[in-house]
Parts: C-alpha cells; structure tokens; sequence
C-alpha cells in the first residue's frame, strides 16, 4: 500500500510537467481548432531565452518576466506572419505549416547554444517536499504554479471582457464579428498567450529534464495524450488530464510487468488511441457537432 | 458549460482533386519512363543508390497520396510501416533465408494487415486526431523495435545486416545497377496499380469519403471499410517501399525509422502535390536531394532551410509541383498556338 502510495505522489509531480504543456496544447486549440506540432520547441525556445538572460546576469525572476513577454510577443509575430494567411487553407497545408516551424526553431536553437546538455536553475530548490523524499520542493512549486496558471486563466475566460471575446471568437466567429469582436485578433492573442504558458512550462519542466534543444520530444507526447484524455475544449480538463498521465505512467511503470522506461513513449500512444476510440471528446470536452 | 452544443463547420481536410488531374498523360509517362530506364547508364555506382533510394522512397510518398489525396486521412505515421515492411524483409532474408524479392510481397501483406488493424481505432478520427494518433505512432515505433523480448529476432539497438543481392542469369552490371532496375520495375507495377485503384470502384469510394464523409454514407457508401482499406493498401505499399530500402541500403536498425523520416514522407507528398501521383517522384527527390543543398549553405541550419522552403512551397505553390506541371503546361499551349 505504502508503494502504491508513493507510486500516486511520484505520478503526480512528473505530471505537472505533462499538465502545464497539456495547458498550452489545449489554449492554442481553442484558439484555432488546430494542435501546434511545433509547441513544444517553442516553448523550448523561450527556455534557451531565459537561460541566455541568465547568464547574462539577470536575477531569476526579472528573466522570467521578460521571458514571458518575449514569448507572448513573439507567438503573436508568428501568427501575423506565418498563420494568419493561412487560415482558411485546408487542414493538410496548416499541419505542414507546423512542421516547418518546428524545424526552423529546432535547428536555430540547435546553431545558437548547440546541442550539450545544460543545468538549469529553479526558483523552489530542490530539497525534500514536507519530509518526503518522492516531492522535491521544485515539483511542489511546480504543481502549484500550474493550479495557479489554471485559477488565473478560469477567471480571466469566465470574469473579463477579453476573455469573453476569446472564447465567443472560438466557438462561433460569424456571430462574434456581428457583435464587434476582431475576431482576427483574438487569435493572435491565443498564440501569444498559449506560447506565454508554454514558456511557463518550458522553465518549470527544464530543471527537471535539463535544457538541451530536443528536450520536449517526449514531453510534448505526453502533452497531447494528457490533452487529449482531459478533453482539448477544456482547460481544466488538460491539467487533470496532465495528473491523471503522471499517475499512470508510474503506476503501470510499476505494477505492469516489462514496462520499464523503454516503453514510455508507446505507453502515451496506447493512452492517446483508447481515450480518442472510447470517448473522443476526453473527459471534460463537449462534443462536437458537425454540420453537414 | 454552454447549454447549447457547438456546431462546427470544419474547414475541409485536404482540397478536392479531379480524378483526371491525378494521373499524367501517356505521352508524358513514356518519356519519363524513358529517362528512368536510361539514367544509371550514364553515372557512377553511387548516384546509382541515389536515384534507388529516390524510386524508393517516391513508392513511400505515393502510398501517402492515395491516404491522403484519395480518401482524404492523415497519417504522420508512415514511417511506422516503412519500419515494419523493412523489419520483415530483414527478418525474412537473414533468419528465414528467403529470397529478397519473396520478401517483398510478404512484406506487403504483412503491413496490409498492420495498416488495416491500425486504421480501425482511426476510423473514428478525422483530422487533427488522426494526424495526432498517426503522430505518437511514430514516435512509439523505434522504442518497440527496441524492445527486449525481440532483440533476438530484431537484433535490438544494433539493427541487422542484410545483404545486397547480385545480378540473377549472370547479368553483365554491378550490383547497384541491378537493384536499381528491380526497384524500377516494382515501382512501375505499384503505380499502375494505384492509377487503376484510383479509377476504380473503390478508388470513387475514397474520393466520396474525402469530399464528404456523410454525403458519401448516403449513397450507400462502406464508409468504415473504404477508409481501412485505404489505410491498408497505404501501409502495404509502404511496407514493400520498407523492404526495398533494407534491401538497398544493406541495414535496419530501430533509430532509421524515427519520425523524421515520417515528417519527410508527409514534406514529400506536399511538394509532390496531394493527389496528384506523379508528383510522388518529385516531393521524393525534395527529400533527397534539398537536404544536401541545404547543408551546403549553412551546415548547422540545415533545418532551418529546410523549414523555410516549405514554408515557400505552402505560401507561392500550395498545390506543390501539380501547380507547376499545370503551369507549364499552359505556358507550353500558348507558344505551340503562336
């Protein structure tokens, strides 16, 4: 029992990790019903900024706030340039589009601080969390930055008149120009937001995994699947859904035998094919509705 | 949340194809036939591979194309098939003994089954879900070939050695030459397949289900069982493209058949022009050839060329070298009438 226990603790703090890039997934695709294959490197990307304003002298927090706006600003500029004529192409041109992006950011991010692996610093330290030698404090802060991130955003969708736009823009764009919203904007602003909380991840999750530019590769699987099972319409659904992820992962880790850390990767593929055959809208998603 | 459920028009998957704007014309397929027969009398062994490996991996893009261009389906996975056609026709060659060009049938038919099963949970995605699932197949696949329980079959992480076969009947070319002509004659039977499969009844049946999966249900159409199919007779395809690269390149190992190697197939149908199946031969020598001229300017952004190139593609040629070929073909028209 106690192992089991430990195992569910373990689940949990790798799972932040999965829910604050689940987070970023699932903004993005509401904004524009599309899965961004390349966020992941940018959220390394933003990483690599970070680390540099680090080391040229700037205190963690001071470069963690210019990282966020960096990232903000600079998913708004990709959209403008890149996504935006693209909006009305076909599903297959977009996916390309994405692919693309991933490789110009990965191999830039490779060419600029090339591919040794780097220490990165965490605000939390990583001494044992309440006494226990499974939660380090880094994971705690990170656990508790996410619920944070996800109380933020609920208030600023649910409360505020941008919000409101947002999501009116996302789910019926005729009737949200109708009623004055630029709904052209609003989907600019869901880049720069999904690439801000993507940062936000990209920071929390590099102490962990360490900072080299494929460092994303398995975690942005695990995004999706933790996406995917959540629901991609809901926000909350990505976080639990990131949890729900962590938890499995290390239960099945443990319990499953011959699944070890060589099968993690088809572990997320089995979790994702499940969750899309038995219910496709995830668990907290709506369904939808196509109109023939 | 709302009360009200969301109705979505979605934009549609990929863009509608005119069945006659798939194929070439017979005098432009024999010219193009003659130039593959008589390119590798004229340059040395290694180009020889080159232009092998660019008929392979054609046969890989044009299996893509008639998922993507006929039925309408994604697939980032492709390399999964190419993975285990390869992996049978090692296997096959090295444990069983069995001749190379046996191994390509079975290859195919073993792929067929691996498609056809895949494509049941894919059934119920469209899209962005099936581009995703497709996607983490990718990614999963070296990890399984990696996998203990079959190292001795897979040779694990260290891959196996096949070897390249000689010229049959005492045949006066080199190796290279050989396997160049049977690639070319395996390819040349694929593509007519495919352009008949196309015509056919089951090839409307695809076109339906891409330009309207409801509308096409309507009309009495097996949606399920045409989009398995069309997922079955992709990796099949494939799978045969898998086994004449292992038999090519002499060597199959798990970290070959990453999802790079998918992404370039997915780049490859791109450029070539979705739907369009001669354009296979074209977006597969963007995939050889552009990496190399990539390097060649800027050795450490080799992937950023990359990137930016395709972005150039979507932005000047969305529908890839059919746009060009039908171009040209204009341009031509205009001079022959002054």
């Amino acid at each position: 029992m106690e192992l089991f226990v430990n195992q569910i603790l373990a689940g949990i703090s790798t799972g932040a990790i999965y829910a604050c890039m689940a987070l970023a997934v699932v903004m993005i695709y509401q904004a524009i019903d599309h899965l961004n294959f390349a966020q992941g490197e940018m959220a390394m990307f933003s990483t690599f900024i970070s680390w540099q304003l680090m080391q040229w002298g700037i205190p963690y927090w001071g470069a963690f706030i210019l990282t966020l706006a960096f990232s903000f600003a600079a998913g708004i500029l990709i959209e403008r340039l890149l996504f935006k004529p693209l909006a009305k192409a076909p599903i297959l041109t977009n996916v390309a589009g994405f692919i693309a992006l991933y490789a110009i950011i990965n191999s830039v991010a490779g060419l600029i601080w090339d591919f040794t692996i780097k220490q990165y610093p965490t605000p939390f330290g990583s001494s044992p969390f309440l006494g226990s030698q499974l939660i380090s404090t880094h994971q705690a802060g990170m656990i508790g930055v996410t619920v944070l991130l996800l109380i933020a955003l609920y208030f600023f969708f649910q409360f505020t008149r941008m919000g409101l736009a947002m999501r009116a823009a996302a789910s019926l764009p005729e009737s949200a120009r109708l009623v004055g919203i630029n709904t052209s904007w609003m989907i600019a602003l869901g880049w720069g937001m999904a690439a801000a909380i993507g940062s936000i991840a990209g920071m929390l999750i590099a102490p962990v995994v360490f900072l080299e530019p494929n460092m994303m590769g398995g975690v942005l699987i695990y995004g999706f699947a933790a996406a995917v099972l959540g629901g991609l319409t809901s926000p909350l659904g990505a976080v639990i859904g990131g949890f729900l992820v962590g938890i499995f992962e290390n239960l099945a880790g443990t319990y499953i035998p011959g699944v070890g850390n060589e099968l993690k990767l088809p572990i997320a593929l089995a979790l994702i094919i499940t969750v899309l055959v038995v219910k496709p809208a995830g668990l907290f998603g709506r369904p939808i509705v196509k109109r023939v | 949340m709302s009360a009200i459920q969301e109705v979505v028009t979605e934009a549609p998957a990929v863009e509608a194809v005119p069945k006659r704007a798939m194929t070439l014309s017979t005098g432009s397929s024999l010219v193009m036939l003659a130039l593959l027969i008589a390119a590798p009398l004229f340059v040395k062994n290694f180009i020889i591979f080159q232009l092998t490996m660019l008929l392979i991996y054609a046969l890989a893009v044009l299996a893509l194309n008639i998922l993507t261009g006929g039925s309408g389906q994604f697939s980032l996975g492709q390399s999964a098939f190419y993975a285990v056609g390869a992996y049978t026709s090692a296997i096959l060659m090295e444990h069983g003994g069995v001749n190379y060009a046996l191994t390509l049938p079975v290859a195919g038919v073993v792929c067929f089954g691996f498609g056809f099963l895949f494509g049941q949970p894919a059934l119920r995605l469209s899209g962005v879900y099936l581009a995703l699932a497709t996607f983490a197949l990718a990614t999963a696949m070296p990890q399984l070939l990696k996998l203990g329980y079959f190292e001795y079959w897979t040779g694990g992480v260290q891959g196996l050695v096949v070897t390249k076969p000689d010229a049959p009947f005492g045949l006066p070319m080199s190796q290279d030459m050989w396997l160049y002509y049977f690639t070319l004659a395996v390819t040349i039977a694929i593509y007519i397949f495919s352009v008949n499969l196309l015509k056919s009844r089951s090839g409307r049946a695809f076109m339906a289900i891409r330009d309207n999966e409801i509308a096409a249900s309507a009309m009495g159409i097996d949606v399920a069982l045409y989009k398995t199919l069309a997922f079955g007779v992709s990796a099949g395809i494939t799978g045969v493209a898998g086994a004449l690269g292992a038999i090519a390149v002499q060597f199959v190992a798990p970290d070959s058949y990453t999802i790079t190697l998918a992404i370039q197939l997915f780049l490859g149908m791109v450029v070539g022009g979705v739907g369009w199946l001669p354009g296979s031969i074209i977006g597969s020598a963007f995939i050889i050839f552009v990496p190399n001229i990539a390097e060649g300017i800027s050795k450490g952004l080799s992937g950023a060329v990359f990137g930016v190139l395709l972005f150039l593609v979507i932005f000047l040629v969305p529908h890839g070298a059919r746009q060009v070929a039908i171009v040209a073909q204009q341009l031509l028209g205009k001079l022959k009438k002054n």
